[in-house]
């Protein structure tokens, strides 16, 4: 079934079995000697987990390493809020985990859209990674015998989630970002925080440097490297509700893209099953509530649609519990996907609860009265107390209301095996990049991949890039490819400023959401996908017509930076529209109701679909240009999920 | 719900900042805090007044981003709870609200309510970290290490470096955010090697930076993650034995 894959798009996939290919690339690889790595200087956009353990690894190795990020600290991103855990396959439960079953989840829960040498080199990172955690001091969860505490996460059939509380992804990031201080205090990196990338340069398709806006100046500045490492995250913010932190942004993959860089299967988001729902028009984002909830919370909405009664009031045989209804043998435990799914259905149904009827129960009566409080107190007592803080309703009384939201993007900048994009000298990593989770991502396996790709990706591959560029210089800030940038970079802005129109950045973003979750959310049609081509343009040129901004671009201004970040979003929404439209299968977080079995599920179309499918800008958002990389699964058998 | 709020306003830290007094009328009580400041800033665009500069991100209670001061209150009324998980519904119908940035001189004024807090990036470079460079690390269960001494340790680690407490503190000082990082990586077998060595880093970098501990307790009852002041007992026992320590016999017992 092998196809030929666009010669754009050579993934570098190394030679020998899955096992050995890893090894087998390392030994191929060029080195830098260790008194060369100080003449290479390398930018990493984002400090994150991806780009903090990058940043420090690299200047651990000698390189000199200039780091970016929009907050205030490196300690701020966004994987700081990362709650249940990172898995690995230690196999320390010596319940039957391996390298090897690691990897086959990972693909099989990925519905066979990633590519298998890059998941197999993660699921071989994984063990390097907890290690590495625990010696800088990562306070992991343990047992009273002092070895480390494992759970099952996510509908894994092993216990290889390692977690701390429920703050993993604080733990894990301070981790890095004290590495990276180190690093800093040694003079090997030098950190500029509360400043934004606007866009990358480039000399004959190579990454030569970046330029930045110091978002307390406002300054415009050129930074020059030998390689560029954008780790800037996801895009869940294009839906505007998610619950990614509020500045979480597309701009510098976006920019990035325009510059050369393919974005590949940007419709590919993934949808979390049990959010808090919105209360108003005035959210400004949503929480997440852990999925381990759902190991003793059962969901429920009533039959009747016109159901006015609390809901301890409704009767047993007046409620349907529709997941254990529909799926007896996982119930409550199917995958996000298909509990995401359901929950809207009866939602549309008009079977909704709450005040805005735009939530399901999630209710723990029975659990509560099986195992007593004081069991369900200690096993979430935290989470309870989150969801009384922010609803105000005690969910040891009445049951908690849940909905999904946007959480997690799998798309992103089309990397190969080096984990370098189209456009030479261009890295990109963690959850900006596309490259481990095909269409759908497992729980506990994002932090597993930012801190693989920085601390042991990368490090490895970016050797091969730079080694032959011994004795080059940096490209000089003053060269006419970083003139134009910045000049381009103060055109947009002063356009940005000069409309003068009526409405706040936020409001075409709140619009852009909507369009986004109705059209191109938990389900895709043909009809709905055509319909937000139509509105995302038209909302775009709203944008340029009518937007506001008050103030200068030469202070700290708030409203312009969204602006800038919402201008993105406009453009890439229809990205990720299009490339919906093109992919006519279903597929992990990507459902096409034209392609679904009998049954209702998701129904792939390996005959047709198994590519990565990487669009070039052409300078015409309406005209992308799709390249294919054909998917071949040598140890992974292509299968239907089948969770019934 | 209506609320009156004065909030403090100042353009940059080269000019002097003052009180504005706005009415947020028709406002819903399951809003957050900064969802009310995000309404008001709509409203003041719309009536083309600058709008109100804060810093916020996760808005989950963890990234440490926002900083206000509500009423005298680091963070405002409810304890255990940063700013962004505050909601209305702890306030009146009525309630006259002061808002203002965390005050501290180690914290200049960036705009408005947002404040340069790099002074703790500074702490943590000069010794906030066990050396162990990527790659060097054994199997991460060869160390045992006591279930209560990990769940101390993350208590301690748990600090999201808001700056509540050096806001709260009269003298403006760092000693809960310093001895929780100091205390996260000294309590356990990996910060061994440096412990005294990272006591005397850090201490003698907050000192540069901030005013003295005389006590108060402030701190601990502002901090957001509810951290206790017996980390600063513990820091300042290891920065005394540090000042003695031979550290060529530190392995001995
Ligand atoms: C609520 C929540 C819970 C989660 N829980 C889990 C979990 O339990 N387990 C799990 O594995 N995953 C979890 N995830 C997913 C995981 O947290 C993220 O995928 C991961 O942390 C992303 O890390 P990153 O380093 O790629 O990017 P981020 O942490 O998003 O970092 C991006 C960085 O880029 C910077 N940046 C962005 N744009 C620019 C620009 N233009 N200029 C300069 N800097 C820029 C930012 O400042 C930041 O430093 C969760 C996600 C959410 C939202």
């Amino acid at each position: 079934m092998s196809k030929v894959s666009s010669p754009d798009l050579d993934a570098k996939i190394p030679q020998g079995s899955m096992a050995e290919k890893w090894d087998n690339h390392k030994f191929a690889s060029k080195l830098v000697n260790p008194a060369n790595k100080r003449k290479f200087e390398i930018i990493v956009v984002g400090t994150g987990l991806a780009g903090a353990s990058a940043g420090a690894t690299l200047a651990e190795l000698g390189y000199k390493v200039k780091a970016y990020c929009f907050q205030d600290s490196p300690r701020r991103a966004h994987s700081i809020a990362a709650q249940g855990g990172i898995n690995a396959a230690k196999n320390y439960k010596n319940d039957g985990d391996s390298v090897k079953r690691l990897f086959y989840d990972t693909v099989k829960g990925g519905d066979f859209r990633s590519r298998e040498a890059n998941v197999h080199r993660l699921a071989q990172e994984s063990n390097n990674v907890i290690d590495q955690c625990v010696a800088q001091g990562v306070p992991f969860a343990r047992e009273y015998g002092g070895l480390l505490d494992n759970r099952s996460f996510g509908g894994a059939q092993v216990s290889r989630t390692f977690y701390a509380r429920g703050q993993t992804g604080q733990q894990l990031l301070l981790g890095a970002y004290q590495a990276l201080a180190h690093q800093v205090a040694l003079g090997n990196v030098e950190m500029f925080p509360r400043t934004e990338m606007l866009d990358i340069v480039t000399k004959d398709n190579r990454a030569v440097g970046i330029v930045t806006r110091d978002l307390v100046t406002g300054d415009i500045q050129s930074h020059s490297a030998h390689a560029v490492v954008l780790a800037t995250g996801g895009y869940a913010n294009a839906f505007y509700l998610s619950t990614n932190a509020m500045g979480s942004n597309v701009t510098a993959t976006w920019r990035a893209h325009k510059k050369g860089a393919y974005m590949a299967n940007p419709c590919y988001t993934q949808i979390h099953p049990t959010c808090i729902p919105a209360s108003d028009d005035f959210q400004s984002k949503l929480t997440l509530m852990s999925e381990s909830l759902r190991n003793d919370g059962r969901i429920w909405v009533p039959i009747s649609k016109d159901e006015t009664r609390a809901a301890a009031d409704i009767p047993e045989d007046e409620r349907d519990y529709y997941l254990e209804r529909k799926y007896p043998a996982f119930g409550n435990l199917v995958p996000r996907d298909i509990a995401s799914r359901n929950a809207k259905t009866v939602v549309d149904e008009g079977r909704g609860v709450g005040p805005l009827k735009n939530g399901v129960y999630l209710d723990f009566s029975d659990a509560i009265n099986r195992l007593g409080q004081s069991v369900i107190e200690e096993r979430y007592g935290n989470l309870f107390e989150m969801y009384e803080r922010i609803t105000g309703e005690n969910p040891y009384e009445v049951p908690m209301r849940i909905y999904p939201a946007l959480h997690y993007t799998m798309g992103g900048t089309w990397v190969d095996y080096n984990l370098m994009s189209t456009v030479d000298g261009l890295f990109v990593l963690g959850e900006a990049n596309f490259s481990d989770h095909g269409a759908n991502r497992l729980g506990a396996s994002a932090l597993m991949q930012g801190l693989a790709d920085g601390y042991f990706v990368l490090p490895n591959t970016i050797g091969n890039y730079l080694a032959p560029l011994l004795g080059e210089k940096i490209v000089p800030t003053d060269a006419p490819e970083f003139v134009e940038a910045e000049n381009a970079i103060h055109d947009q802005i002063d356009k940005l400023i000069s409309i003068g129109g009526t409405r706040s950045p936020d409001d075409f973003h709140r619009e852009l959401g909507k369009i986004l979750w109705d059209n191109c959310g938990m389900e895709r049609s043909k009809e709905s996908l055509e319909k937000a081509l139509e509105e995302i343009p038209k909302l775009r040129d709203e944008f340029y017509k009518d937007l506001r901004i008050l103030g200068s671009d030469d202070e700290f201004n708030q409203t312009l930076e969204k602006a800038g970040r919402v201008a993105d979003f406009l453009e890439f929404g229809e990205l990720m529209v299009r490339d919906a439209l093109h992919r006519e299968e279903s597929c992990g977080g990507h459902f096409r109701v034209e392609s679904q079995t009998p049954e209702g599920e998701a129904l792939r179309d390996d005959e047709n679909f198994a590519y990565v499918a990487a669009w070039e800008y052409t300078g015409d958002l309406t005209k992308p240009k799709l390249h294919k990389e054909y998917l071949e699964f040598e140890e992974v058998h292509l299968a239907q999920r089948s969770y019934k | 719900m209506h609320v009156t709020l004065n909030v403090w306003r100042q353009s940059s830290n080269k000019v002097d900042g003052h009180f504005e007094t706005y009415e947020v009328a028709d406002i819903n009580e399951d809003m957050s805090f900064l969802e009310l400041f995000d309404v008001l800033n709509e409203r003041l665009l719309d009536k083309e007044q600058d709008p109100v500069a804060f810093d916020s991100d996760c808005r989950e209670g963890i990234c440490g981003m926002c900083s206000m001061m509500i009423n005298g209150q680091a963070h405002g009324p409810e304890t255990g709870t940063a700013t962004c998980q505050l909601h209305m519904r702890k306030f009146n119908d009525g309630d006259v609200i002061t808002v203002e940035p965390f005050r501290a001189t180690s914290f200049p004024i960036i705009k408005d309510l947002a404040v340069d807090r790099s002074a703790f990036d500074r702490i943590v470079e000069s010794g906030g970290f066990v050396d162990a460079p990527t790659g060097t690390a054994g199997d991460a269960n060869l160390t045992l290490i006591p279930k209560a001494v990990a769940d101390k340790a993350m208590d301690a680690a748990q600090c999201i470096g808001c700056g509540a407490c050096v806001a709260a503190c009269p003298n403006g000082a760092a000693n809960l955010f310093t001895s929780a990082k100091l205390m996260h990586m000294n309590l356990l077998p990996q910060g061994q090697p440096q412990r005294f060595d990272r006591a005397i880093n850090m201490v003698e970098t907050m000192d540069a930076y901030f005013g003295s501990c005389t006590n108060h307790g402030e701190c601990q009852a502002a901090c957001p993650k509810e951290i206790s002041i017996d980390f600063i007992a513990l820091m300042n026992k290891d920065y005394a034995k540090a000042q003695l320590k031979n550290r060529a016999t530190a392995s001995q017992k």
